[in-house]
């Protein structure tokens, strides 16, 4: 086995691992990692929305950022580069979230959902397969946002001062930043201990490339299982973690943050694959992107923000309760923008050629 | 046929795909590929050397520049 297949294989047990140990020491059950409902926390803490239940300054967002971006500079890898669609991946960044909220949660949760026992999961990882292969049919008919460019050292090390501003705002705890007192944005580990779980998350996800869409899509598209084996290493350990905590639960009713009504279960998590293949990766990835100097993979992070916001401000987020109307609508609206966004930027719509026709050389 | 292809600042999976598609039509030769990042070296790397073709990756600049042979 070489040393990048091991590197994957290794990365994905650490992730289980650390998922695992979150929860142990304070984390939402089975949330001991989740991209999306993290990044919504802190888009209540900042007061963006006001569901009072799911407000905090999550520090593994943090360190995941912080994490890909010491990787980076430490390997040399770091580039400062951007402007490929941002618009587009802005959109694309609220739609994953917003598809995200849905399901309740990130695909990385999604696979701690079923390492718990959370069957409901069952439903959603085959929406997720479908949204991808959905994506992958407009990356094989020319799909492209286009190329990103060189961008200055100040704006690639923006994302490393967003990280540092939120850090702030976390350990100074400003009164106008919203902390949860119950719900799950009230269960956390200690900062530091989440902190550096994001931070050792992030340099494994940057060095290995692990992400939870480009391992299916990889194995679809080019029946590469590389990134894949990641993901099977994630989910092996972070069930046997959770059997061996006591924490591992079978069922469909009475998860933990979860609801069992299985079509919106699947469509969430569809919308969330059709998305991050067109984006080029899923929530955590856009993380380590942007902690790589990527304005790109910036613009999708904020897009998830911002997508965070419409969620709990106009209903559109699912509830332990199940999914309301609204968030039915909201699913619907999204894959129609998705089809546009995808029929748009690939040779369907007849508006574009072929993908290097688009993208001549730079240089040459 | 082109002998160079540039895939430069093209996102995840662009660049394997441009270059499976470039080295499907051919059975030997030597096909020059430029990328910007490291993951795009690598993916494009473990892509070519499945379809049975040597890469010998250098670089140039920021950038790198593959050269695969068969």
């Amino acid at each position: 086995m070489n040393k990048d297949k091991l590197l994957i294989i290794f990365a994905g047990m650490i992730v289980g691992v650390l998922a695992v140990v979150l929860v142990q020491m304070g984390n939402p059950a089975n949330m001991g990692f989740c991209i999306a409902c993290f990044i919504r926390d802190i888009s209540g803490a900042m007061g963006l929305h006001q569901a009072a239940v799911v407000q905090y300054m999550r520090p593994e967002i943090i360190g995941l950022i912080l994490g890909a971006f010491i990787a980076a500079i430490s390997w040399k890898e770091f580039r400062s580069s951007g402007g490929s669609s941002p618009s587009t991946r802005f959109v694309l960044g609220a739609i994953m979230m917003i598809g995200a909220l849905v399901f309740l949660g990130c695909p990385l949760r999604m696979m701690l959902r079923l390492a718990g026992g959370d069957l409901n999961a069952l439903v959603g990882i085959p929406g997720y397969v479908v949204g991808i292969w959905v994506g992958i049919y407009f990356l094989k008919n020319e799909f492209s946002l286009g190329r990103s460019q060189n961008q200055s050292t100040a704006n690639g090390v923006f994302p490393v001062f967003v990280a540092i501003f939120w850090l702030i705002l976390l350990l100074s705890a400003p009164t106008f930043i919203y902390f949860s007192q119950e719900g799950p944005g009230s269960e956390y580990a200690l900062w530091g201990i989440s902190l550096a779980a994001g931070l050792i998350t992030g340099l494994l996800a940057q060095r290995s490339r692990l992400c939870t869409m480009g391992g299916i899509r990889d194995l679809i598209l080019f029946r590469d299982t590389h990134l894949f084996m990641g993901l099977v290493a994630l989910i092996v350990v972070a069930f046997v973690g959770k059997l061996a905590t006591g924490m591992f639960n079978p069922g469909f009713l009475e998860q933990p943050v979860a609801h069992n009504d299985a079509i919106w279960n699947f469509m969430g998590l569809a919308v969330v694959g059709f998305a991050a293949v067109l984006a080029g990766g899923c929530p955590m990835r856009q993380l380590v992107l942007a902690g790589e100097g990527n304005s790109d993979g910036l613009i999708t992070v904020l897009g998830m923000v911002a997508g965070a916001a419409l969620s709990h401000n106009f209903a559109l987020a699912g509830s332990p309760a199940g999914v309301g109307l609204n968030a039915q609508i909201a699913v619907g609206v999204c894959v129609i923008v998705l089809l546009l966004i995808g029929i748009g930027n690939s040779k369907l719509s007849g508006l574009v050629g072929s993908r290097s026709d688009r993208n001549p050389s730079i240089n040459s | 046929m082109e002998n160079t292809i540039d895939v430069r600042g093209l996102s995840c999976p662009e660049p394997v795909i441009e270059v499976k598609k470039a080295l499907s039509g051919r059975s030997s030769g030597q096909l020059t590929v430029l990328v910007s990042s490291a993951v795009a070296r690598d993916n494009v790397k473990r892509a070519a050397n499945g379809m049975g073709w040597k890469v010998e990756a250098s670089v140039e600049g920021e950038d790198f520049k593959l050269t695969i042979t068969k």
